[in-house]
């Protein structure tokens, strides 16, 4: 019989869920009791919103449990692992019979994620079993130029999966034109973008396939260095791509002939951010590389011909290169089988917010917004009205409930004042706040713009005071005239995609949701009932019956009355989070 | 832009007394190569917690780095603080996924609990409480960091909850 295998989904996710102590428990029994099988850790396999995960795979099939705490894997030991009978209560998912949430698994087809999950990042055996740096020993071996391999990307139809869809062949072939001593290959690893958190997935789970995607890219353009920008604030990815650095550089594949073929040097290292979303732009990246203010500069020059210390630099995104190895390996074909005329393969999406199953689905490309957010997404949380999905973060814009048959491909989404994105997607429902929305994401641009460009440092700032005078119910006529000119001038004057997309949000909220700025200003109402300013929470003393839960609950100790007495909430004090309206039992909370 | 200006009545309530020695090791790693800006003050963080004023002297002096250079970029990036911290860091997320779960009452609970403003310190110095863009874990929203434990799931009163247990649980 083959030996039992149990994972544990150890990312940032799943630890935050509490993962490490049901890995701690698992461990704690096998070497106490000295049971027979095989514990790892892995990635995440997307399903977030059932963290922690663990799967158990046995002579009879694969079985995944999720939402696992420690006494619920104490009962899965004794039963599962000890006795080989699964305890089906807590399975999510499983080929042996059907589960309710198998509909997030259909429609999924992952190739930037087809490791994740499945195997131990930290491993690099692993990562070969499973296919690991065949593709550029396939190079190697069958010896194939560097203009076949930039050939077979532009086939493939691959293009930026970072939000700016420009075709990754291409961007290759111009750095491999640019004739120079010195060639630099940046992984774009500085997911800033909140809402996006694909590429940290990657890194945690599959850090092997994106430092094979960059060989693979150096091969192509003929670069010697390679650097990873990625976030300081995910210490997890860092900390498993330099292992992962250092089991290749260990096993020949990264530093001097690399490979066993002579005179191929190729090295990668870690370069870690500050905390600045202007950094996720080109320019900026490598000003920052090279350890300045990341600052954006003008192009032309692009950075193919002049860029990191003003060598031909070639910049792909996290899941841009982890779809490298694959294509290589399987041919341009078994890429873009998948997808629509122009967007071809699969991308990733995070899907968050006001959804049922929050996590990280790989769709192909041209399948429809519904289809992602109510058959792999199963809908709205407490079944409310889906009103709208924001796509791109802070570039990108919101996507009404009437539009969501567009499919998802790059130029569908443009369509719409919106972008496709790193492929963040936050779902909203009737009490979110369009007007809300535009302002948090101006905040963001406001506080994020460099300061370089004048139109997008004051533009944003003035937009951004609209925004907040509307949701404090101080809005004058003509304010969203207002916001629309200088959302306009901010996207013709500024240097850079922060500064030409920031206003998106406004735009389309302004767009598909007019009517709510104008409930704003005219009639100084929130229709979602979010803005705190608009809003009142008191108390319906014929309802109320004194049973305490609303005082008991608020966060800052705003509601008195004795038990059994009517209870009364203190405006002065009220924050207005709500808790008592969604805590009390008789409906004796009124929200005006 | 997000640049932080420390007032001259600020900088004067500001305890100098940093112990400057372990610095020169951090300095002497990164000399002589290129590009290390963001390394070295990076690394001086991580001893002090934040960038000490008399650090910047020092750096500027063993690397060659101008103290305007040194300054323009510890200002220009959300990492870099100028001002001493607590001794745990709160982080609240503010991310999209956040903002629509409610991410404001996490933080004004919280503030209204320890009775500071964003990104003040308590008196006592355990925790200094932060507003940051996205932690990555969104579909545990709404979510808070303290150090690097994250805490997700919350409302106004668990987070407040959260707070105390921790601080209770590590005042010793």
């Amino acid at each position: 019989m083959e030996q039992m295998k149990v994972l544990v989904g150890l990312a940032s996710c799943g630890i935050a869920a509490g993962a490490n102590k049901v890995y701690d428990k698992i461990l704690a029994v096998k070497e106490h009791e000295k049971l027979n099988f095989e514990l790892t850790k892995t990635g995440c396999v997307g399903m977030c919103y059932r963290e922690p995960l663990v799967e158990i795979i046995d002579y009879t099939g694969s079985y995944l449990y999720g939402e696992i705490d420690e006494f619920k894997i104490t009962e899965i030991i004794e039963k599962h692992i000890k006795t080989g009978e699964p305890v089906k209560e807590y399975i999510v998912k499983t080929d042996l019979f059907e589960n309710e949430d198998d509909s997030y698994w259909k429609n999924q087809v992952k190739i930037a994620l087809r490791n994740c999950g499945v195997i131990n990042p930290e491993v690099i055996e692993e990562y070969e079993n499973a296919g690991g740096y065949l593709a550029v020993k396939k190079i190697l071996n069958e010896n194939l130029s560097q203009e076949t391999v930039i050939q077979t990307i532009i086939d493939s139809g691959l293009r930026g999966r970072g939000g700016g869809g420009f075709p990754t062949g291409l961007k290759w072939k111009f750095a491999f034109n640019s004739k120079s001593d010195e060639k630099y290959i940046i992984c774009n690893a500085d997911e800033g973008d909140p809402g996006a958190f694909m590429d940290r997935s990657l890194l945690e789970g599959d850090p092997h396939a994106v430092l094979e995607g960059m060989t693979i890219a150096a091969y192509a353009i003929g670069a010697t260095q390679g650097v990873i920008y990625c976030r300081a604030e995910y210490p997890l990815a860092i900390k498993r791509l330099n292992i992962a650095i250092e089991q290749a550089r260990a096993k020949g594949y990264l530093g001097k002939d690399i490979y066993g073929k002579k005179g191929w040097n190729f090295d990668i290292y870690v370069k870690e951010g500050a905390g600045a979303f202007v950094c996720g732009e080109e320019t900026a990246l490598m000003a920052s590389v090279e350890g300045r203010r990341g600052m954006p500069r003008k192009r032309p020059p692009f950075p193919a011909v002049s860029g990191l210390w003003k060598k031909p630099t070639n910049i792909n995104n996290v899941e841009t290169f982890a779809n490298v190895p694959y294509i290589v390996l399987n041919g341009a074909e078994s890429f873009n089988k998948y997808g629509t005329e122009k967007s071809k393969g699969t991308k990733v999406f995070a899907l968050t917010g006001k959804i049922k199953r929050g996590g990280l689905v790989e769709v192909p490309m041209g399948i429809s917004i519904k289809d992602i957010i109510f058959k792999l997404g199963g809908g709205i949380q407490g079944d409310k009205k889906f009103k709208a999905v924001q796509l791109g973060g802070p570039s990108g814009g919101c996507i009404p409930d009437y539009l969501a048959e567009t499919p998802v491909d790059y130029d569908s989404i443009l369509a719409t004042g919106a972008i496709m994105g790193s492929g963040g997607m936050v779902v909203m429902d009737e009490t979110t706040c369009m007007v809300d929305m535009a302002r948090f994401f101006l905040d963001f641009t406001q506080k994020e713009s460099c300061g370089k460009c004048t139109f997008c440092r004051i533009g944003t700032k003035r937009m951004l005071e609209i925004l907040t005078r509307i949701c404090e119910g101080e809005g004058k006529e003509g304010d969203i005239e207002l916001l629309e000119e200088l959302a306009y001038q901010i996207k013709d004057s500024s240097l850079c995609g922060l500064g030409q997309t920031a206003p998106n949000p406004v735009l389309t909220t302004i767009k598909y949701f007019r009517n709510e700025y104008e409930a704003h200003i005219r009639d100084k109402k929130c229709p979602a009932k979010t803005c705190k300013k608009l809003i009142t929470y008191t108390v319906n003393p014929e309802k109320c019956t004194g049973c305490t839960v609303c005082a008991k609950n608020c966060p800052v100790n705003a509601i008195s009355g004795e038990r059994k007495q009517v209870h009364y909430i203190d405006q002065e004090v009220c924050i207005k989070c709500g808790v008592c309206f969604s805590k009390c039992k008789f409906e004796a909370i009124n929200l005006s | 832009m997000r640049i932080q200006r420390i007032a001259l009545e600020n900088r004067e309530n500001i305890h100098e007394e940093v112990d400057l020695s372990q610095l020169d090791s951090v300095i002497e790693k990164f000399k002589n190569k290129k590009g290390i800006t963001i390394p070295v003050l990076q690394a001086v963080q991580q001893i002090y917690g934040y960038l000490p004023e008399k650090a910047f002297d020092l750096i500027s002096e063993k690397t060659g780095i101008k103290k305007s250079e040194l300054y323009g970029v510890a200002t220009f990036y959300a990492q870099f603080r100028l001002k001493p911290v607590g001794k745990h860091i709160v982080k609240v997320c503010h991310g999209t996924a956040c903002h629509v779960q409610g991410a404001n009452i996490i933080t004004e609970s919280i503030l209204e609990a320890l009775k500071i403003a964003d990104g003040e310190t308590t008196p006592d110095g355990f925790y200094t409480v932060e507003s940051v863009a996205c932690l990555g874990c969104c579909s545990l929203a709404p979510v808070l960091m303290i150090d690097d434990e994250v805490f997700g799931k919350l409302s106004g009163k668990t987070a407040v909850n959260v707070i105390k247990e921790y601080q209770l649980k590590h005042n010793n």
